[in-house]
């Protein structure tokens, strides 16, 4: 076989119009990789900027003292603290129904599940996952808040206990696969180990894979949390409008989210007050949520085995 | 210490025991999340189901129950999809081939990876509020349709980035190493061996990211302000509505037919995240087959 | 196989050469001469740098960050280090088959035809694939099949692919990493054939960790061997039959007697 030609026929301006083409390109998608960062910056500066009008009307001190938030009825205050323990007041109760069963399920599918009940579990944990808010929220309404009042008698329809039951169940998924995803990184040596000890399955999973993974569960909780902190409608159906200090789950409340939805679907004058009032709750709820997001990855970093 | 293994240990019952009271205890767990599931799906389905007729979603709404329907918001959820996907995916798979194929090990780079997770982590109505300020106002593109497709493309942006570069980092480094070894540049590696291959997962991605979109009702909420719309848009400067909002609506008011008006819609709501879902499922499985590495 | 005196070309020329992957030294002044339209095996113990040295003739290491070169490689009078070339030409110089066959997930035409588009050939694709095809022994077998799936081919075909698609640029030089390591004998041996086919027409290195693969198809072998430091130095490089026959070096002796590897 004779190599009969030395070079290839190639059209000459072919490389040039590749070097080009590429370097365009390069520049576009790092154009791109920037824009993630102006929308950062531009969320913290609309925040920022707002809320200092905001603050220039009302004194901070009233703000994370007072213990009303009546923005629109007289007497006029704008304390924060209700609104900031309506979130909380949820977030607790889903936690107590989101972290054991996110743990369970998730162990449940990492050490024990065979693999036929994985495929089926995991879709429908995944469609769980995908529900719109909106539909949980009339779940709550409709079905967990009535089924409550036979249990609660006083209980008033919009309360905090029927939103967080249900945003538990919201965000079990999200817990439970980052806890799943924490336990199967575990490498299996250690189980292997575990068992050539003669401990069972129950032991090895308890006493070896889950503190293995602790870093990765724990940051799934705070970043299920997190989730449940910034969750708008759901509460906003189910838990009420009334922005209420207490930490009675059948009373109505009003969460920080739901506050913001309250206003903007209202008559509030853009640059009035109360409309600069939504933008000072945002950044609270911004910087909460950033906090325990920070909290979450940092915890993974920081104590992660490494393998 | 006894030479012999004691078949019937006591202390051995014991632990299996409590080996099994704890999957006991996880299955229940698994039940209950399963049953919050099944009752959602029920409570929705017998509630709504008489109420999907035609008119729910031909109808525009109205205040009598038997007359409104979804259709300003079922065009408005795809127009929105639509103009959505335009701007989004763009920046998004741009922003991951960036950060996969182009961008050197720097600390900026990794500033960009840690931005992109914690904006995936900031709460939606942020977004909303973000989008009210400055596309609504600033940009002075009133509630339009616009203003709410942008807010949305950047509320999934962080998702987009993450989907698109697991589809681009699962392409064989052999791939790329042969590409390179024939005399190509970065950019025809990527586009001729790279992406082609990523393609599917990239699409997937995507339909998953349009999907959550389609469900998020909180920051159209802060964008549209007004819930009651009775018409459908036309360009991208119209008023518009989304399927979630109308629901919230419906859901919102007191009388019994609304909220099985609510299930309806949520019903249809469904259907269309279903199919969306199925198709990203069908196609990952399609391509997972091809490239049978 | 006796191997004629003939006086060849010297094809690639390496001075120096240092490799560096930031501050690990992992070859230390390499000094050979490759000769054209021959056969050069680069044998030695694993870990000693024989891919990492392979590597350096299409600059195939630049891909690796912290990557730094001493030293040159003259190649057509220039050194292929020098800041003013781009790697993207030497590349479609200098072809590179590689251990794992790695064929892209498309059809077979598309595979030999990819290196065609990215280097911008203008022409009849359809017989430069056959071409190549027919260089790398392959086109027998494939030919009523182009539009196929490469991998529904044997692990054996999927590398004389791979050959193909390397051979379709019209090289000057092609470098083999360990190119039959994944494959089972019968493939083995077809690939040998085909390098002593095409060693007429190219100047070929492969780096093999097995002896007798050398012994069969090189002309020349260089041994490679790295110390305490993990640092790879040539030890010896000579024809093949005084390499496997009388090795200067106790080294290389020690290695082709077995008493490492």
């Amino acid at each position: 076989m004779i190599k009969d030609d030395k070079n290839l026929k190639v059209r000459k301006s072919h490389r040039l119009r590749v070097k080009i083409e590429g370097k365009v390109v390069g520049f576009l998608v790092g154009c791109a990789a920037f824009i993630t960062i102006l929308v950062t910056i531009s969320i913290v500066w609309n925040l920022a900027q707002q809320s200092l009008g905001f603050f220039s009307e009302i004194s901070i001190i009233e703000f994370f003292s007072s213990t009303r938030w009546s923005p629109i009825l007289i007497p006029r205050e704008f304390g924060i603290a209700p609104l900031v323990a309506g979130t909380f007041l949820v977030m607790i109760i889903s936690s107590f129904v989101a972290v054991p069963i996110g743990l369970a399920v998730a162990i449940f599918l990492a050490e024990y599940a065979p693999n036929n009940i994985r495929k089926i579990l995991r879709p429908m944990l995944e469609v769980l996952a995908g529900i719109p808010t909106v539909v949980y929220g009339y779940f709550a309404l409709t079905f967990v808040t009535p089924l409550l009042k036979l249990v609660f008698d006083d209980m008033i329809i919009f309360n905090a206990l029927s939103a967080g039951l249900v945003m538990g169940i919201m965000i079990i998924p999200f817990v439970s696969s980052l806890t799943e995803d924490a336990l199967i990184s575990v490498p299996n040596s250690l189980r292997q180990a575990s068992y050539a000890l003669g401990a069972t399955k129950f032991e090895t999973s308890i006493k070896v894979v889950v503190p293995a993974a602790l870093s990765g569960i724990v940051a799934a909780f705070i970043l299920g949390l997190s989730r449940a902190i910034g969750e708008t409608m759901l509460v906003t159906i189910a838990a009420g409008a009334t922005p209420n200090l207490t930490f009675n789950p059948i009373e109505s409340i009003q969460t920080m989210t739901a506050y913001i939805v309250q206003l903007a679907l209202g008559e509030a004058a853009h640059g009035s007050v109360e409309y600069q009032s939504i933008y000072a709750v945002g950044i609270l709820l911004f910087i909460i949520t950033f906090a325990m997001n920070t909290l979450g990855h940092w915890v993974v970093r920081r104590w992660r085995n490494v393998y | 210490m006894s030479t012999k293994i004691d078949i019937n240990s006591s202390s051995l019952s014991k632990r299996k025991l409590i080996g099994f009271l704890f999957i006991s205890f996880c299955l229940l767990g698994v039940l209950v999340a399963l049953m919050g599931l099944m009752s959602l799906l029920v409570q929705v389905i017998i509630q709504g189901y008489e109420w999907v007729t035609p008119n729910l979603i031909f109808n525009y709404p109205s205040r009598h129950p038997e007359q409104a329907g979804l259709w300003a918001a079922l065009i408005g959820t795809l127009y929105m999809m639509g103009l959505t996907a335009l701007i989004t995916v763009p920046v998004g798979v741009g922003a991951a081939i960036y950060l996969e194929e182009y961008a050197p090990k720097n600390w900026f780079t990794s500033f960009v990876e840690i931005n992109t997770s914690n904006l995936a982590g900031v709460p939606s109505i942020v977004y909303g509020l973000l989008g009210l300020s400055i596309f609504v106002y600033f940009l002075k593109l009133e509630r339009s349709i616009l203003a709410g497709s942008l807010t949305m493309s950047l509320l999934i942006l962080p998702v987009l980035i993450l989907t698109s570069r697991e589809a681009i980092k699962s392409v064989p480094i052999a791939h790329r190493e042969a590409a390179f070894a024939l005399g190509g540049d970065r950019w025809q590696v990527v586009r001729m061996a790279v992406l082609p291959t990523a393609f599917p997962g990239i699409l997937t991605g995507i339909i998953l990211a349009l999907s959550r979109a389609i469900g998020e009702a909180a920051p159209m909420v802060a964008i549209t302000a007004l819930v009651y719309i009775t018409f459908v848009p036309v360009t991208p400067m119209d008023r518009f509505t989304v399927l979630p909002i109308q629901i919230f609506n419906w859901v919102s008011r007191p009388q019994d037919e609304f909220r099985g008006l609510a299930a309806g819609g949520i019903i249809i709501l469904l259907i269309l995240l279903l199919s969306m879902n199925s198709i990203a499922v069908i196609l990952r499985n399609k391509y997972q087959v091809r490239s049978e590495e | 196989m006796t191997i004629e005196n003939k006086v060849n070309n010297v094809s690639l020329k390496v001075k120096d050469l240092s490799v560096y992957y930031g501050a690990f030294k992992a070859l230390e002044e390499i000094s050979m001469d490759i000769e054209e339209n021959q056969v050069t095996a680069l044998i030695g113990p694993s870990g000693c740098g024989k891919s990492t040295l392979l590597r350096c003739f299409n600059r195939m290491n630049d891909l690796f960050p912290n990557t730094k070169i001493e030293g040159q490689i003259i190649y057509d009078d220039i050194d292929i280090y020098s800041q003013a070339i781009d790697p993207v030409l030497i590349r479609s110089k200098i072809g590179m088959v590689f251990q794992k066959p790695n064929p892209f997930p498309k059809s077979i035409y598309d595979n030999v035809a990819f290196g065609l588009k990215i280097n911008g050939f203008v022409g009849n694709y359809d017989e430069e694939v056959e071409r190549a095809l027919i260089q790398s022994a392959l086109w027998e077998e494939v030919k009523d099949r182009l539009y196929d799936n490469a991998f529904s081919l044997s692990g054996g075909q999927q590398q004389r692919l791979c050959m193909a698609r390397a051979l379709a640029i019209r090289p000057d030089v092609i470098l083999l990493d360990e190119p039959t390591s994944a494959l089972d004998p019968i493939a083995t041996v077809k690939i040998e054939d085909l390098v002593n086919v095409l060693k007429k027409d190219y100047t070929i290195i492969i780096v093999t960790h097995n002896m007798q693969q050398a012994a069969r198809v090189s002309d020349k072998t260089a041994f490679l061997l790295s110390g305490e430091n993990r640092c790879g130095k040539l030890i010896e490089m000579d024809t093949t039959e005084k390499i496997f026959t009388t090795p200067s070096k106790k080294e290389t002796e020690d290695y082709i007697t077995g008493r490492f590897s």
